[in-house]
């Protein structure tokens, strides 16, 4: 659904383009290629990883390390696992739909969700490439620590 | 050498998942059927992100950009950095180009940030899904935490970082092709 407006949006603003001028038409799909080109191989080596992180740690495994009973402890727990890389929001949420089903509990698995968007070890090398050491330290040690802020307000409220 | 120093971290990966086979079987093929899938995924979500990209590096003057989310452009550039990143798809690594193509267009740095911090926590499409899968109320508690952790950060991270580290970032970024 979102892939199709996505695309809409890009077919008619690039025929719109070029109705307009084709030369700007043609340079501005030039720098589409160079950026995706730019970034390509490091996602391939992103998902690459991410394949392999998921495949070790499976659902079954996670689901014990963060299960209901396991408290800060497996809030701790599921933050640092979540840490280990940056996953899409649409492989996070069927993830911990399927984590929920093998016994999670709901507060270790939003601190999970959390750093699993937001923090990422193994993408910080491609980080530090666009924003520097200090800016991704800075990011990804403020979004582990708030990590446990939401986990806290989503225990009490829904857990 | 250079495409290869490019591919090293697929390199290293491929030699692990190759480990892996021989340790595990079964947990080799789920790594391969995971990666299959999710370059599905982001070959299809990919084009149209940077073709909206290039097509916004030609057409969109920096002072139209600057005006709506540059420095003076007040909450307005805050809220269309917010709106930008919960609609657009992708894992967060995805909003690092695109940080970068702003920044080169003058975007203010705390907008920048609040773009990261939107792509990061605030997908629309992903609500719906989230809310069916993990309730309602998990979904809205999440929301209404993430919100305001979204603008501490940035807070935060405009006070920490230096006026002259800030510039870095900035001159950096004109550098990148991305």
């Amino acid at each position: 659904m979102q892939n199709i407006i996505m695309y809409s949006l890009a077919v008619i603003l690039l025929a719109l383009s070029f109705f307009k001028d084709k030369t700007k038409t043609k340079q501005s799909l030039k720098k589409a290629w160079k950026s995706f080109e730019n970034i390509f191989p490091q996602m391939l080596g992103m998902i690459t990883f991410i394949g392999l992180a998921l495949a070790i740690l499976s659902p079954e495994t996670i689901s014990k390390i963060i299960g209901g009973a396991s408290g800060w402890f497996g809030v701790v727990l599921g933050a640092v696992v979540g840490s280990v890389t940056l996953i899409p929001a649409f492989v996070a949420f069927p993830m911990a739909a399927i984590l929920l089903e093998n016994g999670a509990g709901k507060m270790q698995l939003a601190a999970f969700l959390s750093t699993l968007t937001m923090v990422g070890v193994l993408t910080m090398p491609m980080e530090i490439k666009f924003f520097g050491k200090k800016f991704a330290f800075l990011r990804n040690i403020l979004a582990f620590v708030f990590s446990f802020l939401t986990a806290f307000i989503i225990g009490k409220v829904v857990g | 050498m250079k495409t290869f120093k490019k591919y090293i971290i697929f390199i290293i990966a491929a030699i692990l998942i190759g480990v892996l086979f021989l340790i595990n079987k079964d947990m080799g093929f789920k790594a391969v059927s995971t990666i299959k899938s999710s370059s599905k995924e982001m070959i299809l979500i990919l084009p149209p992100i940077f073709i909206l990209l290039g097509l916004m590096d030609v057409w969109v003057p920096r002072d139209t950009m600057v005006k709506f989310m540059g420095e003076g452009s007040g909450i307005i550039g805050g809220i269309l950095s917010f709106i930008i990143g919960s609609a657009a798809a992708g894992p967060l690594y995805v909003v690092f180009p695109v940080a970068i193509a702003f920044m080169k267009k003058g975007v203010k740095f705390s907008n920048i940030l609040i773009l990261i911090g939107a792509w990061s926590t605030t997908k629309i499409p992903m609500l719906l899904f989230e809310s069916t899968s993990l309730g309602l109320n998990f979904m809205l508690t999440r929301l209404a935490v993430n919100i305001p952790i979204i603008l501490i950060m940035t807070f935060v991270m405009t006070k920490i970082l230096k006026d002259d580290e800030i510039a870095a970032i900035y001159e950096g970024a004109k550098e990148q092709e991305g």
